[in-house]
């Protein structure tokens, strides 16, 4: 068999290279060990966010995906739209601070955002409620950022595979890569127990498992598992209208903290489920269940929105966010196994980030100049500086 | 030793009851094996046995000494603010099981009950479900159903049996436990002929009729491959229809602790167990439905067994003889009451497979036919099926099995595991999640 | 006694609400959130929770499982029970 490319990983950043790829005319065979969606993505929230990104490459690749998740949104899907499919929601963000010590911190964040481009409009407490009338009273400020938005991500991820199988690519599920073809030093494709893909180029797409893909390959990247919970409620009518998070949750973002960090993270879905997150905690591949982890979610999703006490949670469930030791993911060509790209190492940001790295990955592969510097998303940095 | 149920009195399903004393005429054709019930009871509480009744497990989690067993105590444990943490060092999971049940055209029209349903209220509170009630399905559970509503009152006019009983001769280990057996049947047949019910083999509901509640039903022959035999079409008027597909054990519990399982005989994920009832987990034992579908007096012999083991007391041989012979009496039984095939391959595509969030049987076909989807997690992911209120208990079995089919191949173990992987086994408020720390045993 | 829906229902001791309102000749007390359509009691057991019910203003209680106590108000509920909270 043969294609242009190869994708590893039918997850969100797989699914997203396939479709950019597939749309820039280059053929694609996406291979996964299990399922789409299989891995991190099935466990996402579906954050498409601009408000928690910190300036920088990381921001960058926040604003580029919005513009891409915008474009998407109204590209045709059978009798609908990518959007309307996917539960794409321009809903935005709102994120809140107790404190005034904590809100003034976060606006010097928001400052710095917006001299970068960011749309940040701060609220104060007595007009918090005007945007979300359920809120808890007591609230020092916040600051809303109309460009966020959220996706379903399970469903984003198989329209746009669909979307790139329309466009001829083809999707191996359930075929574990084995080894690479190799001419010299140089990739030429993919092995699985079924067969092997002759392929110019690879692309690392397996998320949290993106180092053992790697290493496969003789290389060292360091994509580690920081595993999440997220609480699930009833049903309920539309109750929350944006993306409720507390200002805290950025730090516990860039944090290299081990142990268990919880910040409130509250939003409505389509389906009207609310979604309680945030928890971070790196222990391996544990799959146990924390009912303590679970004890902090309620806790803090209660303290935001104190009508939630009354409500009732169905279930719960847990995914392991694919973490660099630097907080950037890693995207593109790696120097030093020519033939292998890289798409993964995003963190909690993976959703909305596709859309970007599917793009440049794209841009990439026929060596086209990228929309971003790849620079800093170079696979070979953490190789650099040990002398 | 403490008995958690979720129960307000002991006897689970089987050997549900109302507040004493009950009507004398019922407890003969309502009480079955009643006599060993309260000996079990006189025994359990002798020996210092204490009862937490009302108390509905919702999670288990492995604790310093053994486990953290986390109880909601009430009624409906959704609004109970009070709950209970008991530390244990070795658990025994008796966990049973509810009716099995699989979409079909008007299925979710409100007169359409589960026959474990129609029992429920017959046998705790003495309450009709109907006056004319339609028992349907398949498997040996029709009968008693069947038989307790005309005992009561109701008008059964039809049992219509997707089967054959008859298969059962084909199966030698029918004859294991056939004596007593037979003799039940034979008294269920008693009040059927009284009744006037009209018992059909090979007979099925293939639509429930009705606007906003169940006015009639569509009854078919089928064909000794399940499939609807055209041209066999009756209307029969009832306002309930009794309905179930065997059996399907809770693992809610099992499941959290990471038992290990397998699919059974009768189709179902079950509790993988040894010769003395231990599962995967060193310190937990599992009996009854749970490891398997195979009726009370099963359950009872293993419950024996893993309480002996768990107590680290002998188990008589004895005990293990009787156990395999009634394992084998189970195995016929579900050899020979499989589901229909019509249920799993024709159904129209409008039909609902998820219940609770209203996803008809469509989207789970065309979430393998479109998007991708290969297996029951991925289809529950795309669709929603198993993820309203009930989390999957009513529509997992079809959802993987449509799946399955959807993907051309058997159902696997992972597909069932799928739609059963449920971290709290009650739902809680968050208000009650949050916590602090509840008093503990 | 208890009411549904502001006409009174008689009531055994011991009984759930489920088993009221099914004495009283009722079939459905809720409706889907997505189509509207009409439920009542299907498993009877506390698995299915299509049995959904309002009781004394809390939405959502299984009236298989939640024995009725004399006074008890019992409302039809629509939808997810929370439509007051909509914003």
């Amino acid at each position: 068999m043969n294609a242009d490319v190869v994708v590893i990983g039918a997850g969100i950043v797989g699914a997203a290279c396939a479709y950019h790829a597939s749309q820039a005319g280059l053929s694609v065979c996406v291979v996964d060990r299990g399922p789409p969606a299989g891995g991190t993505t099935g466990a996402g929230e579906g954050n498409l966010l601009i408000s928690d990104k910190l300036p920088g490459p990381e921001l960058d690749l926040a604003l580029l995906s919005y513009q891409l998740w915008r474009a998407l949104a109204e590209v045709p899907f059978r009798d609908t739209t990518f959007g309307a499919r996917t539960e794409l929601e321009h809903k935005g963000g709102l994120v809140v601070a107790a404190s005034a010590d904590v809100l003034r911190g976060f606006g010097e964040l928001a400052a710095r955002q917006a001299a970068a481009g960011v749309e940040a409009v701060p609220v104060p407490p007595d007009g918090l409620r005007e945007h979300e009338p359920n809120l808890a009273g007591d609230l020092a400020g916040g600051i809303r950022y109309p460009q966020d938005m959220q996706v379903q991500p399970m469903l984003a991820t198989a329209v746009l595979l669909r979307l790139a199988r329309d466009a001829g690519a083809v999707l191996l599920p359930g075929e574990a890569v084995t080894g690479f073809l190799r001419r010299g030093d140089r990739l030429v494709g993919v092995r699985t127990a079924r067969r092997a893909v002759s392929a110019s180029a690879v692309v690392n797409c397996a998320g949290t498992w993106a180092g053992e893909v790697a290493a496969l390959a003789g290389v060292r990247i360091p994509v580690s598992p920081r595993r999440g919970f997220v609480l699930v409620t009833e049903p309920l009518p539309r109750v929350i209208r944006h993306k409720v998070y507390a200002a805290d949750y950025v730090a516990d973002v860039a944090s290299d903290s081990s142990a268990l960090q919880t910040s409130p993270v509250v939003e409505g879905t389509r389906s009207g489920t609310v979604l309680i997150g945030a928890t971070r905690e790196r222990v391996g591949f544990d799959r146990t269940w924390s009912p303590q982890a679970i004890r902090r979610l309620a806790a803090g999703a209660v303290r935001l929105f104190p009508f939630l006490a009354e409500v009732v949670a169905l279930r719960a469930y847990r995914g392991f966010r694919p973490y660099c030791p630097d907080h950037l993911p890693i995207i593109g060509p790696d120097p030093r196994v020519p033939g292998l790209w890289h798409a993964c190492g995003h963190e909690g940001a993976g959703i909305g980030l596709s859309a970007a790295t599917g793009r440049l990955i794209a841009q990439s592969l026929r060596g086209e100049a990228t929309d971003l510097p790849l620079h800093p998303f170079r696979p070979e940095r953490f190789d650099e500086g040990a002398g | 030793m403490l008995l958690v149920d979720g129960g307000a009195r002991p006897g689970g399903q089987y050997w549900r009851h109302g507040p004493e004393p009950a009507d004398p005429r019922s407890r003969h054709r309502l009480r079955h094996g009643w006599p060993t019930f309260q000996r079990l009871v006189r025994r359990a509480e002798s020996a210092g046995a204490a009862l937490l009744a009302r108390h509905h497990v919702q999670t288990v989690v492995a604790d310093k000494a053994g486990w953290l067993v986390d109880c909601l105590v009430g009624d409906e444990p959704s609004a109970s603010a009070v709950g209970t943490a008991i530390r244990a060092r070795r658990l025994v999971l008796a966990t049973g099981a509810y009716d099995r049940q699989l979409p079909f055209p008007g299925w979710d029209l409100p007169g359409v009950m589960a026959g474990g349903g129609v029992q429920a209220l017959l046998k705790a509170h003495g309450v009709l479900a109907g006056r004319r009630v339609v028992v349907a399905g398949t498997g040996p559970f029709l009968l008693p159903v069947a038989a307790g509503l005309v005992a009561a009152g109701a008008r059964v006019p039809l049992v219509a049996e997707a089967n054959s009983p008859l298969h059962l001769a084909h199966y030698p280990g029918a004859l294991a436990a056939s004596g007593p057996k037979l003799r039940e049947a034979l008294s269920y047949a008693v009040w059927l002929t009284r009744g006037h019910t009209a018992y059909r083999r090979r007979h099925t509901v293939i639509r429930a009729l009705g606007t906003d509640r169940l006015q009639a039903v569509q009854v078919a022959r089928l064909d000794r491959h399940g499939r609807v035999c055209p041209g066999t079409i009756r209307t029969v008027h009832c306002d309930v229809l009794a309905v179930g597909w065997g059996f399907t054990p809770q693992l809610d519990l099992a499941n959290q602790l990471g038992c290990a399982g397998t699919v059974g005989a009768d189709g179902n994920l079950v509790v993988a167990v040894d010769r003395v009832q231990a599962t995967s987990v060193p310190g937990v034992w599992a009996a009854g439905e749970v490891t398997g579908i195979g009726g009370a007096d099963l359950a009872v012999i293993e419950g024996s067994i893993a309480g002996r083991a768990a107590a680290q007391a002998p188990v008589p041989r004895s005990l293990i003889r009787r156990r395999a012979r009634l394992r084998r009496f189970a195995d016929a039984l579900n050899a020979a009451f499989p589901v229909p095939a019509f249920l799993l391959d024709d159904l129209p595509g409008e039909v609902l497979a998820c219940r609770c969030e209203e996803v008809p049987v469509r989207a789970v076909r065309e979430a393998v036919s479109e998007l991708g989807a290969t297996d029951a997690r991925t289809v529950k992911l795309l669709t929603r099926t198993g993820m309203g209120w009930c989390q999957g208990r009513v529509c997992g079995f079809a959802v993987a099995a449509a799946t399955a089919r959807a993907c051309g191949r058997p159902v696997s173990e992972a597909d069932l595991r799928a739609m059963a992987d449920r971290p709290l086994a009650v739902p809680s408020t968050l208000g009650r999640l949050q916590g602090g720390e509840p008093p503990s045993h | 006694m208890i009411t549904f829906d502001g006409v009174e229902t008689p009531c055994r001791a011991g009984w759930t609400i489920g088993a009221a309102l099914t004495a009283a000749g009722v079939r459905s007390w809720r409706t889907t959130r997505r189509a509207g359509r009409p439920r009542g009691l299907f498993c009877g057991i506390g698995v299915c929770f299509d049995c959904l019910v309002t009781v004394n203003g809390r939405p959502s209680m299984r009236a298989c499982l939640t024995e009725a106590r004399p006074g008890d108000v019992v409302s039809t509920q629509d939808g997810t029970g929370h439509g007051d909270r909509a914003c």
